[in-house]
């Protein structure tokens, strides 16, 4: 029978059916950070449960931490530092790998997973973090879970998972110049809404998707969450091998030539059935910016903000009412051209070296607008060397950025550092929820390019201008 | 975890509807790393003067004797509803609640219950109603009896009412067993997967790189 991708990677973990829709699922991997890491790891301890192959857990703090230059275990969000170093002791203790703050490799959980091989293709990844999906980038099954999950995974390997329902979407077409790899996310989850793949693991496959390098696959799969679905991926390819070989966790040797020879099976058999089809044309595609407070309250940049009078369902027109509020946006205001008060390059979106790059090219020779605050959280710290080895911090500052520690920083409000009340920010991060980055602190969600741009002209801007 | 089998304990009527989990652990006293230290902040909001204080509330009634000493809860309609937060079940277990009996829980929060060591109980309202108005008409010595061998409930004046509940959640908590338990039962088919695995992908087990 042919198979899809998905059903290839689910049948190579299942140890058993359990019957009730639910299978027991073998995991491979498991990362964790020091925000809900910490609290797996204790519950281990507490029931004097030891983590089971140690060598395949691993842990990294990025989500309190600060990410100033010169930080230490001590945080502006209260309390942080229990966390830091509980998290330390407890990883220790139990013999997994830790990126700790002094370690060059130390970034965010997601982006060092596939910076030092952790993820491959293949292998089923989970991390109490539910953009964990973002590994889906290099071809592994990879899924959030909650923190008594991790814990089950650690101490035995294996996680009762209900078996999805499996959707493809197609990005057909090239891309046109300006528009990025979170453009097309943003696409879907504007036209498909934010619960479009609720219950699904998706394939994205399609002509635009097999051009994108894989740190863009990784930015494409890191917002299958905000379209609901259970997990995503991109099937390997040689993108992905040439960006996996020589990688510190990564296969080497004899065992690589073996690794790739099954890897190139991971792929849907033709005549494989999906449960659902979208496709979506890349040509027409423009820069997106979301005006609301849910991924799915986007548009192109070139559009204006949206009459509630559009939705005919009534609960969702009132949360287009309150999302315009919240915002503080009229109905057909243009949205290039809203002014804003800062702009953040970071998360595990876009903070990777490819992302640093294009904003780079936008920002170099220019200046930020005056009265923007605009930072730059590099997503790992061997991010940032490179970067500064090429000399991208300098055309930052030199523009009028920030340029930090990396770290989660302000792509959420912890209770530490925040942009401020009601201040208007352009992100390249991926939720715009009320409150997610600081108290009644109003969110744009957008490409990096499209927020340095913005940053420089002082308002939301389309990067196309400034190419 | 400990065995629930039978339980006969002082019982405190909570008879309010939609009781949420942001009421039963507020979000500013989750801020341990642990699952333990949190009964401390249980019901804060009604259980203290202040927020964020620590001045007990006499008029609540898990400030008041004999229910300092309860461990079963009753409680009205669709308990632990809202945010998925486990800690409130970490918080009412740590604080000695073993059973709560309501007509109607949250969904994710019953699930927590289970695998927790609480024995969640759902009973029609209006006997719900009528075991809260036995208890406190003599708090001290008017006992709730819970048998989950039996699934029975047996009120002050001896009155027997079955509940239901689903065979894996009854296993589970009369042999004390949580999720990882569970699982562990299938050890020997675990390890088999995984040395099987081992010779087909190599690669993925860094402890032979
Ligand atoms: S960068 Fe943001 S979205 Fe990514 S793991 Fe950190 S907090 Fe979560």
């Amino acid at each position: 029978m042919p198979l899809t991708i998905i059903e290839k990677i689910w049948n190579e973990h299942q140890i058993a059916d359990l019957g009730d829709g639910t299978c027991l699922i073998y995991i491979d991997r498991v990362f964790l950070h020091e925000r809900t890491g910490s609290v797996a790891l204790k519950g281990l301890e507490a029931t004097r449960r030891p983590v089971r192959n140690p060598e395949q857990a691993f842990c990294t703090m990025d989500h309190i931490v600060d990410t100033f230059p010169g930080r230490s275990d001590e945080t502006t969000m209260p309390g942080g530092k229990d966390f830091i170093q509980t998290t330390r002791a407890a990883a220790n203790a139990a013999g997994i790998n830790l990126f700790d703050l002094n370690d060059p490799r130390q970034g965010i959980a997601h982006v060092i997973s596939a910076e030092q091989g952790i993820a491959l293709p293949g292998v089923t990844l989970v991390c109490p973090d539910s953009h964990t999906g973002t590994l889906g980038g290099l071809g592994a099954l990879a899924w959030g879970i909650g923190s008594t999950e991790a814990e089950h995974a650690l101490a035995t390997k294996t996680l009762v998972v209900k078996k999805p329902k499996t959707m493809r979407v197609n990005f057909e077409g090239a891309l046109p110049f300006g528009v990025t790899a979170k453009d097309m996310i943003l696409k879907l989850i504007g036209e498909h809404t934010a619960s479009g793949g609720v219950g699904y693991a998706i394939e994205f496959a399609g002509e635009a998707v097999r051009q994108l390098p894989v740190e863009a696959r990784l930015t494409l799969c890191n917002m299958t969450v905000e379209f609901g679905a259970w997990s995503g991926l991109v099937a390997p390819d040689d993108t992905t091998f040439d960006y996996v070989r020589g990688r510190p966790f990564a296969p080497s040797k004899a065992q690589w030539e073996q690794a790739v020879a099954h890897w190139r099976t991971l792929k849907t058999d033709d005549n494989a059935r999906f449960d659902k089809e979208i496709t979506i044309n890349c040509s027409n595609i423009v820069p997106q910016i979301t005006w609301g407070t849910s991924p799915m309250h986007e548009t192109g940049i070139d559009q204006r903000v949206p009459y509630p009078a559009i939705e005919s369902d009534p609960a969702k027109r009132a949360a287009i009412e309150r999302a315009l509020e919240y915002m503080d946006l009229s109905p057909g205001t243009p949205l290039e051209g809203v002014p804003i008060d800062a702009a953040f390059i970071g998360s595990c979106t876009n903070s990777r070296i490819s992302d640093l790059r294009a904003a780079a090219d936008i920002l170099r020779g220019r200046k930020v607008a005056k009265g923007v605050k605009a930072i730059c959280v590099p997503g790992s710290g061997l991010v940032k060397a490179a970067a500064e080895a090429e000399g991208l911090d300098r055309v930052f500052t030199d523009a009028g950025f920030e340029w930090r520690e990396s770290g989660c920083s302000m792509c959420f409000f912890a209770g530490g550092e925040s942009f401020g009340l009601e201040e208007r920010v352009v992100s390249s991060t991926n939720r715009n929820f009320e409150n997610r980055q600081g108290p009644r602190t109003r969110t744009h969600l957008a490409s990096p390019t499209t927020v340095a741009a913005s940053a420089v002209m002082g308002h939301l801007t389309d990067v196309r201008n400034l190419g | 975890m400990e065995k629930f089998t039978v339980l006969e304990a002082i019982a405190a009527p909570l008879m309010r509807i939609n009781i949420d989990t942001d009421v039963i652990i507020p979000s500013r006293e989750m801020k341990r790393v642990s699952k333990d230290g949190l009964s401390d902040g249980m019901f804060a909001n009604w259980r203290y003067t202040t927020p964020g204080g620590r001045e007990e509330n006499p008029d609540f009634i898990l400030n008041q004797e004999p229910y300092r000493r309860a461990k079963i809860l009753l409680s009205g309609d669709n308990f632990g509803c809202g945010s998925s937060r486990e800690h409130a079940v970490w918080a009412l277990a740590e604080w000695g609640i073993r059973c709560i009996i309501t007509p109607k829980f949250g969904n994710i929060f019953y699930g927590n219950c289970v695998r927790n060591g609480i024995l969640p109980v759902v009973l029609a309202n209006d006997i719900v109603e009528n075991l809260a108005e036995q208890v406190a008409a003599d708090p001290a010595s008017h006992l709730i009896k819970v048998d989950l061998i039996q699934r029975t409930v047996t009120a002050p004046d001896g009155t027997i009412h079955v509940f239901d509940i689903a065979p894996a959640d009854q296993e589970m908590l009369l042999e004390g067993l949580d999720a990882i338990a569970v699982t562990m039962r299938r050890d020997d088919e675990i390890l088999a997967f995984q040395a099987r695995d081992r010779l087909s992908r190599q690669w993925v087990y860094l402890d032979t790189k």
